[in-house]
């Protein structure tokens, strides 16, 4: 880090902030999906990391890359844009499939 | 001021590998399929980060590229497989 | 112009992605990203549903807003959870709230913003009632949820995605 020199401090002040922000997020996400008992709850605990997590680090790099370079380096937007069109789908889709198994298992059951 | 910004960025680094550590647990522990995708999905999303946070501390373009290609992929597998439980057949 | 460009929203968002991917405004980079934003809607246009039109962009950027903060907030709520309180305390249910919107464009958004909140997951959309099929994480108060989702989410998107005609029948 020995280009950083001439960063200003409140500018560190912020990225350090989001850094700290984002890492504690992240754990508190998968501490989450490792703590809690059933699936259908343990799919809340990744959104934190997928939304403000992610959301924290990319804002960081953006400041970061942005004050290193004297100029506005903002190609971390595309993948929070890509983030944010994905992540909820594949929420969507795990969801179903949880519901639907049970739904299958169930009327396994019932057959038996 | 600079110190601060390491250990910042070290902090990071190790809560996003602890992360990952959890991610992995699950994905060892987790009773159902559907658990072992959702702790995929959630590792991958990590692992995306922590390139992020590699760049950030190398000051490298390259891990951008490498962030996305993970995102990219890893949305399309996490998808595959969960639409592989939902139906047992990925295209309908 | 609707020949060569049937989505000019779609085009010039293409454009911006191609030049940020890039990280350039070299002229080279503006022909090549034209020639792929050109070409791009052309060839997928089939794919399409059927026409997108904003109709009111002020309440899109507002709901937008509105989203980031609640996002924000549920954010902090789940993570208190998560670190704090006993597990068998937590209130996890299924539920159905009834909705009026048909636009699939509309629902789409509303499942990303939905989906992207921490602390609720949507399901399905049943198809007989048209009913969301949503799971809360904490649920303390069922007709607080359908009364937000109703009101926040659902009412801008309709005004937005399928505009003041669709609005006055419902």
């Amino acid at each position: 880090m020995n280009a950083a020199a001439d960063l200003s401090n409140w500018l560190i002040v912020l990225i350090v902030f989001f850094l700290l922000l984002g890492g504690l997020l992240i754990v508190v996400g998968a501490l989450g999906l490792l703590r809690l008992p059933t699936f259908a709850q343990r799919i809340h605990g990744p959104a934190i990391t997928v939304t403000l997590g992610a959301g924290s680090i990319l804002i960081a790099s953006m400041l970061l890359f942005s004050s290193l370079n004297s100029r506005p380096v903002i190609h971390e937007l595309l993948i929070t844009l890509f983030i944010f069109m994905t992540a909820p789908v594949g929420a969507m889709m795990m969801m179903r499939a949880d519901v639907y198994r049970k739904l299958r298992e169930q009327a396994k059951e019932k057959e038996s | 001021m600079l110190g601060v910004l390491d250990i910042a960025l070290y902090a990071a680094k190790a809560a996003t590998t602890l992360a990952i550590v959890l991610c992995g647990l699950r994905l060892m522990i987790g009773p159902t399929a559907q658990d072992r995708i959702l702790a995929l999905d959630t590792f991958w999303i990590c692992c995306m980060l922590l390139a992020l946070l590699l760049g950030m501390r190398f000051s490298s373009d390259v891990f951008f590229e490498l962030a996305m290609l993970i995102a990219l992929t890893g949305f399309v597998s996490t998808i595959a497989l969960a639409k592989f439980l939902m139906r047992g057949e990925i295209i309908e | 112009m609707s020949a060569i460009l049937p989505r000019p929203g779609l085009s010039l968002l293409l454009l911006c992605i191609w030049l940020l991917l890039n990280q350039t405004l070299a002229p080279a980079h503006f022909l090549l990203g034209g020639i792929i934003s050109i070409a791009v809607p052309l060839l997928t246009q089939s794919l399409m549903p059927h026409k997108l039109r904003l109709r009111n962009p002020v309440a899109l950027m507002r709901l937008l807003t509105w989203a980031l903060v609640e996002i924000s907030r549920s954010c902090f709520n789940v993570s208190m959870i998560i670190l704090f309180r006993q597990r068998e305390k937590v209130n996890s249910q299924f539920i159905y709230i009834p909705l009026d919107m048909h636009d699939p464009y509309g629902l789409a958004m509303l499942s990303c913003l939905i989906n992207c909140t921490p602390g609720t997951v949507w399901v399905e959309v049943t198809p007989e009632k048209h009913e969301l099929y949503l799971h809360v994480f904490d649920l303390h108060d069922e007709a607080w949820w359908i009364n937000t989702i109703k009101t926040r989410y659902e009412k801008p998107l309709m005004d937005v995605f399928e505009g003041a005609a669709d609005a006055g029948r419902t």
